[in-house]
């Protein structure tokens, strides 16, 4: 599904991310790891397009196509979806008008798909305007709902989220990525989770998200550099006991 | 090119003040369909859906007025006068006619104007519109116009003011005095298509009583040649509301100059102005006043602009404060779309051009109150094909 090679990514004449080669297959999740500042944010703002982030050497291919330059709205309408994790406020733009964008003229239900967020109530609200950390990652899941890309990006899709809500912005990711365990109308499980085409990269930094949704793979991305690559629980377990300093020595 | 001292001086020299009478039309539906289609355009439907009232005036003459309601009064100015000697207490009471050369010629040369007004008690639930039209070249409309709205009573006026497609250059000055009574409530909007060439002076001053409320909305979006304006409110009895909103679009060769002023002068009163400004190639200065003259006022002032292309914006917002114990404030913001913004759309699928032209909607998108479902909805399909043309 996404491929990337030898990406080297400047932001402002600095290197962010040095050398990444990475490889997420049609129908799984992967997860990636790293501390503050260590570029994980660019990578995802990378392979979505946006401006300020300059690649410098590489190449994304996604669905066999190469992807490195193309305009984001040609990203976005191959199937690519991101949930921010500070996305800006538009002023007058009600939120039920960009969940219609965002399915891109295809039949929605927004009213279903709001109650299935908790955020039937902030429709005609503006886009972001004064939204919790929380409702902000309610919003940006509706979007991406409405929108059904085939690869999602989330950006620590857990951060500033109450403990009441995660439970239900995992059970929604899930449902976003086919890989839901809840059996809403009666269908057997494994047509729900059958034929699941969409992956996922979700950023993370703490981790959390794991308790509430299953992954494939887990990557470290330290320094501008990927420099781990196994069971997503394994890493964690592994920083959750020795912090991000091991990665260090397995950059070196 | 954008000179914020220009202020498109109006020598009155120019225009011509005698003008032939228009016949009055008893049917609407006999009005030149081309009038009426521009009348559409501000708001005034000359099939009446939704109206409790109209008031047509082209050029001098009043060719059209009327009431569908029983409490509410339409009428030509003149009329007024000769049917009520109190009018005497309102006209020019809160303007006075050497305020400057405009407010003295409509002294001197007065055009008619409306009086409407809605007996204590009476609420409307449809708008009365009334319709300000400018047909004969180089012509200086002189209108005054007053609103009353008695104790207790509601009441809704939209305001279109137009001139006809051919029409080279023009000049309106219209003098408004409003006066809100006691727990009335007035929604006063108005919709400006005046054209490239003409200018406009309006004066407008209102007076709130105790309990009394002003909603004020002004739209201006399409070309006109100059538009200088600062309509001033006076909120005179303990807990008088005035809420001002105004959108305002300057293509290139727009000269826009508009604000709103609020005196507070009676305890508990509110004031609340927003203002929504996009040039593209045209000049515009955003002014808001707000004056708290005693404790325990509540008063806000919002203006926003936006410069696609090139153009000016000025931000003039100003609030003064006579005594402790007021709550004012203000928030002015000019500048450019956010790029953050347009990418943030992108990565739901709008191209570039999509993204920003509805970040240029939702920018317009004020909510304003009162308003009629189907004008809304025209004003959103205006608002469209205005920003496409900026585009």
């Amino acid at each position: 599904m996404l491929q990337i090679e030898e990406l080297k990514v400047e932001v402002g004449n600095r290197t962010i991310l040095k050398n990444v080669n990475m490889e997420i297959p049609k129908g799984e999740t992967h997860i990636l790891f790293g501390p503050n500042g260590s570029g994980k944010t660019s990578l995802m703002m990378t392979i979505m397009g946006f401006s300020g982030y300059n690649v410098t050497h590489g190449k994304i291919t996604f669905k066999g196509e190469d992807i490195t330059h193309m305009p984001i709205h040609e990203r976005a309408r191959l199937g690519i979806g991101v949930s921010f994790q500070r996305p800006p406020t538009i002023n007058g733009l009600k939120t039920r008008a960009i969940v219609k964008i965002c399915s891109g003229g295809r039949p929605i239900d927004i009213e279903e798909l709001a109650k299935q967020l908790k955020f039937s109530d902030f429709l005609d609200r503006d886009v972001n305007h004064n939204f919790s950390g929380g409702e902000i990652k309610r919003s940006e899941l509706l979007q991406l709902k409405a929108q059904q890309p085939d690869l999602i990006l989330l950006d620590e899709p857990e951060s500033g989220v109450d403990l009441e809500s995660i439970v239900l912005i995992g059970d929604n990711i899930n449902s976003l990525l086919q890989r839901g365990i809840k059996c809403p109308k009666e269908r057997p499980h494994k047509n729900i989770v059958g034929k699941s085409t969409k992956s996922a990269l979700v950023i993370t930094h703490t981790g959390h998200i794991l308790d509430y949704i299953t992954a494939d793979n887990g990557q470290v991305l330290y320094d501008g550099v990927l420099c781990c690559s196994r069971n997503a629980r394994e890493i964690l377990n592994w920083i959750r006991e020795y912090g991000y300093e091991e990665c260090v020595r397995c950059t070196i | 090119m954008h000179d914020i001292d220009n202020d498109s001086e109006v020598n009155l020299d120019n225009y011509e003040v005698e003008t032939e009478e228009h016949e009055y039309i008893d049917e609407l539906s006999r009005i030149d369909s081309s009038d009426a289609d521009k009348f559409l355009d501000v708001g005034v439907d000359t099939k009446e859906m939704a109206r409790a009232g109209t008031f047509i005036q082209k050029d001098k003459s009043v060719i059209h007025c009327k009431t569908k309601l029983d409490g509410v009064e339409v009428m030509g100015i003149s009329q007024a006068r000769k049917k009520y000697e109190w009018l005497g207490d309102y006209m020019w009471k809160s303007i006075s006619p050497d305020t400057d050369k405009f407010t003295s010629q409509a002294k001197e040369k007065p055009h008619e104007g409306y009086f409407i007004r809605s007996l204590p008690g009476v609420k409307t639930e449809h708008p009365i519109q009334a319709c300000l039209y400018i047909a004969k070249d180089k012509f200086s409309q002189n209108v005054h116009n007053v609103v009353i709205a008695e104790e207790g009573s509601e009441l809704h006026i939209i305001t279109g003011c137009a001139t006809a497609p051919h029409l080279v250059s023009g000049l309106h000055v219209g003098v408004s005095e409003f006066y809100v009574k006691k727990g009335a409530k007035l929604i006063f909007t108005m919709i400006h298509d005046w054209g490239e060439k003409v200018n406009v002076r309006p004066r407008t001053v209102t007076q709130v009583d105790e309990g009394g409320l002003i909603i004020s909305n002004y739209i201006s979006l399409k070309p006109v040649g100059s538009l200088q304006m600062f309509p001033t409110t006076y909120l005179n009895g303990r807990g008088a509301v005035a809420r001002f909103n105004s959108i305002l679009v300057a293509s290139k060769g727009s000269y826009l100059d508009v604000g709103s002023k609020v005196v507070l002068s009676a305890p508990d009163s509110r004031a609340e102005i927003i203002s929504r400004a996009i040039t593209s190639g045209g000049t515009i200065i955003a002014r808001g006043s707000l004056i708290g003259k005693v404790a325990g006022i509540k008063a806000h002032l919002e203006c926003k602009g936006l410069i696609l292309n090139d153009g000016l914006m000025h931000a003039i917002p100003e609030l003064q404060a006579y005594v402790p114990n007021v709550e004012m404030s203000h928030e002015a913001a000019v500048g450019k779309i956010d790029q953050r913004e347009i990418e943030y759309l992108m990565a739901r699928g709008l191209d570039e051009d999509e993204a920003v032209s509805t970040i240029v909607r939702g920018f317009l998108n004020v909510d304003i109150e009162g308003l009629p479902e189907n004008l809304k909805n025209k004003l959103d399909n205006i608002i469209a094909e205005t920003q496409k043309d900026m585009m």
